[in-house]
Order: C-alpha cells, then structure tokens, then sequence
C-alpha cells in the first residue's frame, strides 16, 4: 500500500467512523424527542396517547385559570385549554410565561394522564396578537367540524 | 421629503452594486486594466449610498417622523434615544438595511486593506460580493423597503418590542451581523480564487484574517445574546436550542471548522478542496440563518417577517449562491493539486478530527432545525425537536473534540510519536482528569461521567495551552502573536465548558410564592423579600420588589431589584431579572405574577455556580482571534507580496505570488 493509499483509507475509515457514530446517537435521540402535536378535539377523541410527552394548544378557557397554592410556598394553577368545540383540563406547577392570560394561544409540553393534562412547560409568545400556528390550525378545524355537524342535522 | 431620498439612495446603490458586480468580473476576464480599476470606487460608492440611506433612516426614528410606516411600527415618542437608535433594526426592513450596510462595509474594508493582493483577484472578490449585494439589495427594495409611507401619518408609533429595550440588544445584532456577513469574504476569496483557477496557498493566507475577524465578531455576537436571553427573558437559562438561535450557531461551527482547515492549507497546503468547500458552505449556513429567521418559516421573537413571498426569494437567492459555487468548484477542482504528505499520527490528522466533529455537529443541529419545518411542509403533522435532542448529540460529539484540542495543539506538523505527546503531557492529563473526577466531589458533593469528562477535559484544555505557553515563552524568550492567540482562544473554549459543566449540574433553580416579609433558603442563601413599590418609567410603569440575599454567616451580601414591567404602548408584560454576578456564581431573582387573593408574588429564586463563565469563555476565545489577527506576521507577508508583485509585473502580468513550495504535487 502506498503512503496515499493508506492515507486515504484513514480519511475514508475516520469519516464513516465519525458518520457511523453520530447517525446512531441522532437517530436515538430524535426518536425519543420529537414531540408531537394534539389539539382538544383530538385529545378528547382520544387520538392522543398515554404516558407520552405530546403538545397540547389552544385558547386558555375563559374563567378556568384556579390558583391552587395555599399557605405553602408551591406554585399550582389548574386551567382549561380550548379550540372551541372541546377543552381540556390542565394542571402545571410553576411560573406561567408573561403573556399567559385568559384567551390567549397558547401551547403546553406535558402528558396526559386520567382526563388530565399534567403540564411541565407552558409556552405563550412574546406579542399580544401572536396566534401559534398549531393553534390556529386547531381552532379552524374545530370551527369546520362545528359548521359540518350543524349542516347535517345534529 | 428624507425617506424619499433613503429610497432614492438605495436604489441609486443597488445600480452600484449591479456595476460592482459586472464590471470588475469582466474586466478580470479580458484583461483590462481600466475595468478591473473600477471594483474599487464602486465598493466605497456602494457603501457610502448604502450609509446614507441608513442614515436617513435613524434621522426618521430620532426626530419621530412617523409618517415612516417601519418608524410608526417600531418607535415611539416616549422612547429612550439609545432605544431609538437600535430600533433602527428591531424590526425585519431594517435589520435588513442594516445586513445590507455591513455588506457593503466588508466591500470597502477589502477595497482598502488588500493593497498587497493581486489586482485581478480583488476585482474579482469585490464583484462577487457586489452580487451578492444586488441579491439583498434587490430583497430589500422589493420585499421590505424600511422607506414605505405611511398616510396619513401616525400619531405616535407603536413603540419597540420591549424584549428588545435592553442595553445587551443594543450591541447584540451588530455584533451578530457583522459575524454572519463577515463570512462573505472568505466566500468571495475562494469564488475569486476559483474562477481565476489560482488555488495555490495564497487564497488561504488571504482568507485567513478575514475568517478570523468575522469568527470574533459571530463569536460575541452569539455571546451577547446567549447574556441577553438569561438577563432579560427571565427564565435563567443561556441557551435554548431554539431555532434562531441555532441559525447563528451553525455558520459559528463551520466558520470554526473553517479556521482549523485553513491553517492546514496554509501551513502545509493540505485539505485544500475541503476548504474550499467549508468557505463556500459557511457563507451559505449564514445565508440560510438569515432565509430562517426572515422568512417567517420560524416562529420566534427574532421572526419579525411572516410574508411567504419573502421567504420564497431568499430561497431562490440561497439556491443560485450554493448552486453557482458548487458548479464552480466541480468545473475547477481538477485543477488542485493534493497537498503535503502526513503520517496518521500528525497535527494534520487532528484538525482533521477537529473538522470532521465541527461538521458532524453542524448537521446534527441542522437536522433537528429543518426536520419540523420539512415534515410541515410535507403535511406530515406538526412536530418539535426539543432541547433534549440536542444535548444527547452534542455532548457526546464536543467531548472528544475538547480532548483533541489539547493533543492537537501540542502536537507537530506531518508526523508526531503519540510517545512524545504522552511524554510530555501525561503528568498534566492525569492531573486534569483527577481533577475532573475530585473537584465536582469536594466542591459540591457530587459527581457523574459526563461531569467528571467535561470538567476533567476543560481543564486539560487551559493547562496544556499555558504548558505550551510558558515552555515556549522560556526556550525562546518570545511569543509569536498567532500561537498565543491560539492558546489563549483554546483557554476560553475550556472555560466555557467548564462554565457549562458546573452551571448544567450544580444549579438549584426554585420557583416558588414569596410573600413581603418571607425569607427563603436555596443552598446556603437566604433571600428575604422585603417589599413591592410601584415605579414610573419613561414608557412603562414598573413593579418592583426589593430582596435582601444573606449568606450563612447571616451577613447581607446583596440587595436585589427584580422588575415586573408593563409597557404602556404595547400593554405587555415583561421580566427584568435581577442578578447578583460573581466569578463562582449568580443569584437571580425574577417576578413571575401576583398570586390573585394575597400579598404574595410566584417568584423565580436561582443559584447558578460559574455561570458568567459562559460569557467569560467566549470573550476570551474572542481576544484570542484578535491576537492571531495582530501577527505581524500578516503585516510582513503583505509587505514581501506587494514587492514580489511589483517585481513579478516587469517580468510578466499572469503571475500570483506564489509562497514557499511547501508542497510537493504527488503522483499515484
């Protein structure tokens, strides 16, 4: 073998070492972390799954946000998401973001467990007039859904 | 009347830049002396009708003409004359005019500061960057002209976003840009290069300077920001993995990559068509950073614009860059010639390592950006790549290549005994990994294999770089300035990790209800608050908490202001954080909101040890790149090519100057 020959086969063996490593740790960890979206219908359809971290969005229920916490010193609220046809109920323990008001979008990261979204991030964008997409998206087919069922007669 | 001739001006620099970036480039190709002549005057002509319209614009926002439509979206009268300053690009058309400006900025620099190189190929830069120029010039015209009126004029603005009312956003964008357009250089260079068909080392000693001053400049850009994001966001953290951020950091990874493959090529004229590649895909990374973040794709505070015909012309743009060069470099890359020879064990071989991990980590980050964007596109459901993604693969693709600093640094050119590198170093490795394992322990009673690895690793890093320093100080009594700016650049690189490591494991974060008169304990602090008062700003009105933080000997080590704003123009909420910096830790307090029925606020109470380190680190990784840039070194190589050119011009017009035969051309 020539001294290009095998510096060559370094360059390729070291690549596809390199290659090999990296595809395996990203196709790991991009299965167990993408989180996926579920709007309230879906979830109260029961198309979300179980024990599985998913995003949950749309409008915070008006009147439904409970401060729970008493004398002690945690941080417990209770409120409810909505896309206007279903809504579901979320629990959080923390700080909600700035822009977490009562009809607002917003998007939770969390599971669902016994009719009960157990939130560990609550997510509103930084603009009052800020729609998420996701959450746009709900809302419109729950709207649809809504003009459907009216038309045939429910 | 002014925004009229904002408008008029970049027009009129959109005419030079279509100039710069024909007639330099043709001229090049026939010869002709006047043609080429003209990349000069064009470049400064750009510029300056580039800085008027800039200018107009900033007259626009200080004297509140808010018949602008950008000024009446982003300004206000209440707003503070600094603020007015920086939301001359707090919005998407100007921060547009301000990428466009230092655009036109680095022409002018290479106008001025490249006396030494050949004439052709300045030409030829400068027309590449022209038409670069043209690209975003004719983006900003049509798409987001910053000049549009608006009638009948406003009454007051809408007033700046107030994430963006913040001394650290101030500085953060131009850093930033500066950075990310910074790389267009290096990328013309090699486009030059290339279309000349001179591939020879003097491109790379070229390109040199130029990668390292955009590397310094991205480098606190993305600093500042990651500061921003703990100080004013309020939840503590300094990096997110979100998108945008992301968009900046990967053209940061390859322009490191970057940096490491040209020394290689310089030195021992190795791995040139490799960095070639690397120039070209640094500058597109940055074009597809700016093609992420202005096109609406990503939803972020750093997206302002949500116009699909935007996003659709910066994809058209960033498809005839990449394309054109790639077709380019495939027309031309027979015509390099493989470099020097090096034995499996050489400091080639490590950057080469170094390379290949830069790279890797790069396309990780790439994926888990576009991976949401392309399913969406596709209609194959909404999904999110969360921060957990990235920690699983980056950790585990950095920990090698901050081991490999140390060895690669501290190892020769061309071949190398790992025996010698063992020798001399093996004491100071075992001590930094024992380190690594003790310190966690005895400092903070815990410990774990990633923590002991990166803190172990860190630490190798600043010790073998100041072994070598103070070995070489002693043999020779001197430093050149480009290996101390290395060693000092590695030093930071180990004191961010280090940064990181002890502020990832040892934090304690607590969100918790505090109510006047409760104290708190978190580690060995107490933190009593005192208080709320209610504070008028100029355009918000403030609530603002006092908390007194004892240590364990209950002696009082700091009071702490935290804010909750309400911005009147917008009605929006915002966090003002406050922090207590120290050089081992940070005592952060944010305001969350009033507990409805009580006195009581839910606050955020942070203890993060070795936090600043994060910023520490970067900052002087960043005085590293100026140090190598100060090698007078650059200086003499310019001195010696500009007579070798005057010399070369009597004997013929073709030749380059050609540095040292380095390399031999081999034949299998």
């Amino acid at each position: 073998m020539t001294p290009q020959r095998k510096r060559r086969l370094i360059f390729v063996a070291l690549i596809l070492a390199g290659v090999g490593i990296a595809s395996g740790l990203v196709l790991s960890a991009l299965n167990q972390n993408i989180n996926l979206f579920f709007s309230p219908t879906q979830v109260a359809r029961g198309e979300a799954p179980q024990q599985t971290v998913f995003r949950l969005g749309g409008l915070v229920e008006d009147g439904s946000v409970q401060h729970i916490s008493g004398a002690g010193s945690d941080l417990r609220v209770n409120f409810a998401v909505s896309d206007g046809a279903h809504s579901v109920p979320v629990y959080y323990a923390g700080i909600l973001p700035d822009l977490f008001r009562e009809g607002q979008g917003i998007v939770a990261l969390g599971t669902y467990e016994n009719g009960q979204f157990r939130a560990q991030e609550v997510l509103a964008k930084h603009d009052e007039n800020y729609m998420p997409p996701e959450v746009a998206d709900a809302l419109d087919s729950a709207q649809k859904q809504a003009v459907e069922n009216m038309k045939s007669g429910y | 009347m002014l925004p009229e001739i904002g408008n008029f001006a970049l027009a009129l620099a959109l005419a030079a830049a279509i100039l710069q970036g024909i007639v330099p480039m043709v001229g090049a190709q026939r010869g002709d002396a006047q043609w080429i002549a003209m990349a000069r005057p064009l470049a400064w002509a750009q510029f300056l009708l580039i800085a008027l319209a800039y200018a107009i614009l900033t007259h626009a926002f200080l004297t509140d003409d808010f018949s602008v439509l950008y000024t009446a979206n982003n300004s206000n009268s209440l707003l503070p004359v600094v603020y007015k300053l920086s939301a001359v690009w707090g919005g998407h058309e100007g921060s547009l005019l301000l990428w466009v400006l230092f655009l036109s900025l680095w022409g002018v620099f290479v106008a001025v500061f490249s006396k030494s190189l050949p004439n052709v190929l300045v030409a030829r830069t400068l027309a590449v960057m022209g038409l670069v120029a043209v690209g975003f010039l004719l983006f900003t015209i049509l798409t987001s002209n910053p000049f549009d009126r608006l009638f009948p004029a406003a009454l007051d603005g809408r007033d700046l976003n107030p994430l963006l009312q913040d001394p650290g956003l101030v500085i953060h964008p131009p850093m930033l840009y500066l950075g990310y357009v910074g790389f267009v250089v290096p990328f013309a260079l090699v486009v030059a290069a290339l279309i000349g068909g001179q591939l020879d080392a003097t491109w790379a000693r070229w390109s040199r300077p130029w990668t390292t001053i955009a590397w310094v400049f991205l480098t606190l850009g993305i600093a500042i920001g990651s500061w921003w994001a703990y100080a004013e966001l309020g939840w503590g953290g300094w990096w997110f993995w979100d998108p945008v951020e992301n968009a900046s950091f990967m053209p940061w990874l390859l322009g490191t990559a970057l940096i490491h493959s040209l020394a290689v090529t310089e030195k021992r004229g190795a791995f040139r068509s490799w960095t070639v590649l690397l120039a070209i895909f640094t500058f597109s990374l940055s074009l597809l950073g700016t093609f992420l973040v202005r096109s609406g794709v990503l939803v972020s505070v750093h997206a302002f614009a949500t116009d699909p015909s935007r996003g659709i012309f910066i994809l058209m743009f960033i498809s005839v860059v990449v394309g054109g060069s790639l077709l380019l470099y495939a027309a031309r890359t027979h015509k390099m010639e493989s470099g020097g020879q090096f034995s499996w064990f050489s400091r080639e071989t490590l950057l080469l390592s170094n390379n290949l991990l830069l790279t890797v980590a790069m396309l990780t980050v790439l994926l888990g950006t576009l991976y949401p964007i392309i399913l969406d596109a596709l209609g194959l459901g909404k999904i999110s790549v969360g921060p957990p993604y990235f920690n699983a693969v980056f950790v585990p693709l950095m920990l090698p290549l901050i081991f490999l600093i140390g060895v690669g640094a501290s190892s020769r050119w061309k071949a190398d005994q790992p025996g010698r590198v063992m020798q001399r170093y093996g004491i100071l490795f075992t001590f930094a990994m024992l380190a690594g394992v003790a310190l966690p322990w005895v400092v903070y009673g815990d410990n774990g294999i990633t923590l002991a690895l990166a803190v172990g690793f860190g630490l190798w890093v600043i010790l073998s770089s100041l072994q070598d320093l103070i070995r070489k100080l002693r043999q020779s009594g001197s430093l050149n300035l480009s290996n101390l700016g290395m060693h000092v650049a590695h030093i930071g690189t180990g004191m961010l990790v280090l940064g990181v490591a002890f502020t990832s494991a040892f934090s304690i974060e607590r969100d918790l209800r505090m109510d006047p008169g409760s104290k708190v304990a978190l580690g060995e602090y107490q933190f009593a608050l005192q208080g709320f008062e209610e504070v008028k700003g100029p355009n918000y009105t403030s609530t603002t908490g006092t908390v007194h933080v004892y240590d364990m000997n209950d002696n009082k080590i700091a009071i702490l202001y935290p804010e909750k704003r309400i911005y009147t123009v917008q009605t929006m909420p915002m966090t003002e954080a406050a922090v207590d910096t120290g050089l081992f830790r940070d005592l952060y307090v944010a305001m969350g909101d009033p507990i409805p029925g009580t006195d009581g606020w839910a606050m955020r109470v942070y203890y993060k040890p070795f936090v600043l380190w994060i910023w520490l680190g970067p900052l002087v990784m960043a005085i590293g790149g100026l140090l190598a840039l100060l090698d007078p070194r650059y200086r003499k190589l310019a001195k010696r090519a500009r007579t070798a050119l005057k010399e070369e011009a009597h004997v013929s017009e073709s030749a380059t100057a050609r540095p040292a035969p380095v390399m031999t051309r081999s034949t299998s």
